[in-house]
């Protein structure tokens, strides 16, 4: 089950002591997406394995390029901005933006961890399929959308907000936790639309009317509450500013959304 | 229900020949063939039947003979049988006729209407046999202009070039998934494409971990609106990689691989849990827009250093040659375009037969509308959906493509004979299929062999062809329709080629 997760990646330092010992620094003021991604490269094939992005400002797939046969590791923390796609098909590395993310965070990423101490936008986590992505404040739409799970992998998304329309849609695998932090009533339609796997947890609760057709809303069981309990932890982990207990959370009910078949299209045809 | 469809073939088996081996009960996965100990004798229930022919290959006696039954129905131009017959199917069952292979129906075959030119006096032509034939060509992006600095006679090109395929014949073998099709067969089109110089291409499947090292190097690994497989590995150790928006068979719509169909194997292939459906959604949801293309586009550059091209394949449908023209615009550096013909291993019978445009009038527009824009050098085009024949690739290349895609032709290679019964997953010929005692039945090295000797085969017709045009280079034949000549084909069809008519 999901506490296969135990082992976790050492993180990086989140009390802006980021520029630790070995950590390299890059200012990317006036750096193209290109020239900002070749950087980073380079200073992972020179064995750098802690980077430190200053000044970023929507420079796109910040962490996208750094598959290496030897799966090397890399830590980034990111000041400023990040663009769209930022760690699509992440292999491994794990990532911090101090401050908001923009569209596609995590596109069909395999594994490694993202933080975003602020919000981001939409499409993320789509497609993928392991690793975890913490988000402090909301999300925009189709986040998490056919998400899937294999074996040992099995993605984690919590959103300390809500999201919009189309949350888990087509949802094939993995988990999502949205806490509603600052009593934030989750408003989101079309949530699961198509879902055939994995699991939704929402703190609050939501209308009928919001869900797909395709999935069921249930009470959290005991399984249930030991994922919800681990992740929240790891979530008030990650962010000690927002001054929030785990227990604190965990006193509200959660729901949990989940697919009614694994088949869902298995009657349509003649 | 009682069903009121007729049997769509006849099975006569002649008693006198049968030896009751009981072969034919053994090939047939659909249970046509039975052994009644009490007769001793094989009863086949032509309902049963699919029109494979599996069983009259491979009875030893020649004893079985499987015909097409004539329509039972009164003779009626609008009511087709086909037409009743999936009505009442639908009528007992309430549900989406699904079926495989490509678009059946009589839509104009414009190959057949396009006549080749050859040399005659002046212009000589030239014999393949005799003089060098060049059918070695590059996919991907050329650039705006060449900068070259030559130094003691060396040559040295400045200008930094685009990641490039280099195919030794213009045929690629089109994207067919591990999952849609057996590993056997998968697996033989790499081996085949390997030997022959040219690329597969993964379909949406992914490539199983043991093949990557061997076969990644002829491989065009796609990614669709499922990602099923994709990880910086797969994406890494391919030649080039596909971003598949649509398909011919099935423009629009996505796709089912339904859990039956997903083994243990295709399930890691996939990385997904086997026995669930494999859901591709009809578009990527992360494309809504060309500018969007343009950012899945380069994640994939950025995925894979920079260092292969990425190819779009869209199906032909109307108005396609502006959004192509976007595509070359969001960096694509192979458009692949995917006719009405297009085949696949599952689709509802209805999008198969009624979407698209045909491949012939698609490649032409694609080829005009990038020139006029003064951007054809950027990408590539391969073209397919719908190619039989090597005289179909020398018209494809001479209307505007780069290189054709075969799927279809690659399946009858090894052994397919269009029964059109790929969704059922029961394909007798083990390609189809991934009930491993099928699966089975498909040597990888008699298929691989058969398909290396198509290529070969349909490489030196073309050199053919070509020679007899006094042409001597594929790059010299590529969008020249000086060569192509219509005949029986209405004056919008010969503009929309841009070919004149025969004696002209």
């Amino acid at each position: 089950m999901a506490m296969a997760h135990n082992a976790q990646p050492q993180l990086l330092e989140t009390t802006g002591s980021g520029e630790s010992m070995d950590a390299v620094e890059v200012d990317a003021t006036n750096l193209a997406t290109k020239e900002l991604n070749d950087r980073l490269r380079e200073l992972m094939l020179s064995g750098v394995e802690k980077v430190v992005l200053r000044n970023v400002c929507g420079q796109r797939y910040i962490g996208t390029r750094l598959y290496t046969p030897e799966h090397r590791k890399m830590d980034i923390e990111i000041y400023g901005t990040p663009g769209n796609d930022l760690a699509a098909f992440l292999f491994g590395h794990n990532i911090r933006v101090h401050a908001n993310a923009q569209d596609g965070v995590g596109n069909t990423m395999d594994h490694g961890e993202i933080v975003v101490e602020g919000r981001a936008g939409d499409v993320l986590g789509f497609s993928m399929r392991g690793g975890k992505i913490f988000v402090r404040d909301s999300v925009g739409y189709r986040t998490a959308l056919h998400m899937k799970e294999y074996e040992d992998k099995k993605p984690v998304v919590v959103i300390g907000g809500t999201s919009q329309d189309f949350l888990g849609e087509y949802m094939a695998g993995g988990i999502v936790i949205l806490l509603g932090l600052g009593g934030k009533p989750h408003k989101g339609n079309f949530l699961g639309t198509g879902m055939h796997g994995g699991v939704i947890y929402l703190r609050g609760t939501v209308d009928k009317t919001q869900v797909g057709g395709q999935v069921d809303i249930s009470p959290l069981n005991d399984a249930d509450k030991e994922i919800v309990d681990h992740y929240v932890s790891e979530f008030v982990q990650r962010f000690p500013d927002l001054g929030i207990g785990k227990e604190e959370i965990l006193k509200s009910d959660f729901i949990r959304l989940s697919a009614k078949s694994k088949r869902p299209y298995v009657k349509l045809y003649a | 229900m009682k069903s009121f469809v007729f049997p769509e073939f006849r099975i006569i088996r002649d008693e006198a020949k049968c030896g009751q081996c009981r072969g034919c009960e053994r090939q047939c996965a659909f249970g046509t063939h039975t052994y009644d100990p009490v007769q001793d004798r094989l009863i086949s229930d032509d309902y049963k039947c699919a029109g494979c022919q599996r069983c009259v290959v491979f009875c030893p006696k020649n004893a079985i003979e499987v015909r097409p039954t004539p329509s039972p129905y009164r003779a009626n131009a609008s009511w087709s049988r086909e037409k009743m017959e999936d009505l009442k199917k639908q009528a007992e069952t309430g549900g989406v006729i699904l079926t495989g292979c490509g678009n059946d129906k009589p839509f104009r075959v414009y190959w057949d209407h396009i006549v080749l030119n050859a040399s005659q006096v002046t212009n000589p032509s030239i014999d393949p046999l005799r003089e060098p034939m060049e059918l070695r060509t590059f996919l991907g992006a050329k650039p705006d202009v060449m900068e070259v600095k030559t130094d003691k006679g060396d040559v040295e090109i400045r200008t930094k070039l685009s990641p490039n395929l280099v195919v030794e014949t213009p045929i690629l073998f089109s994207a067919m998934s591990y999952g849609a099709i057996s590993y056997n067969a998968f697996r033989s089109l790499a081996t085949a494409a390997c030997k022959s110089g040219t690329y597969f291409n993964t379909g949406e499947g992914g490539l199983p971990k043991e093949m990557r090292e061997k076969f990644g190097k002829c491989a065009i690994v796609q990614v669709a609106s499922g990602r099923f497989g994709i990880d910086a590995e797969y994406l890494n150790c391919a030649s080039a990689v596909e971003i598949k928006v649509g398909q011919g068979a099935k423009p629009g719509i996505g796709g089912h691989l339904p859990g039956e169909k997903v083994s243990a194997e295709v399930a890691s292939t996939r990385m997904i849990p086997a026995g669930t459906d494999a859901i591709s959604p009809a578009p990527h949801h992360d494309i809504y827009s060309i500018e969007d293309l343009s950012m899945l586009i380069y994640a994939l550059k950025e995925a894979t250093n920079y260092e292969k091209p990425i190819s779009v394949k869209i199906a032909a449908v109307h108005n396609f040659a502006a959004i192509g023209s976007g595509i070359v615009r969001a960096g694509a550096d192979i458009i692949a375009i995917d006719g009405l013909r297009g085949g696949t291993g599952a689709a509802p019978k209805a999008i198969r037969d009624n979407v698209g445009i045909p491949i012939e009038l698609a490649i032409s527009s694609l080829d005009r509308r990038l020139r006029n824009e003064g951007i054809r050098n950027r990408c590539s085009i391969i073209a397919a959906g719908g190619i039989r024949c090597s005289a179909d690739i020398v018209k494809a290349v001479a209307l505007g493509a780069d290189a054709v895609y075969i799927g279809t032709s690659a399946l009858i290679a090894m052994g397919c004979n269009l029964c059109q019964k790929c969704n059922t997953g029961k394909c007798n010929w083990g390609i189809c299929t991934q009930d491993p005692r099928l699966a089975g039945r498909l040597s990888v090295d008699i298929a691989s062999q058969r398909l290396a000797n198509l290529i070969q085969a349909w490489s030196h017709e073309i050199s053919e062809m070509m020679g007899g045009m006094g042409i001597n280079a594929l790059e010299s034949l590529r969008g020249n329709r000086d060569h192509l000549r219509g005949v029986g084909l209405y004056e919008w069809e010969l503009e929309v080629m841009g070919i004149k008519g025969a004696g002209e």
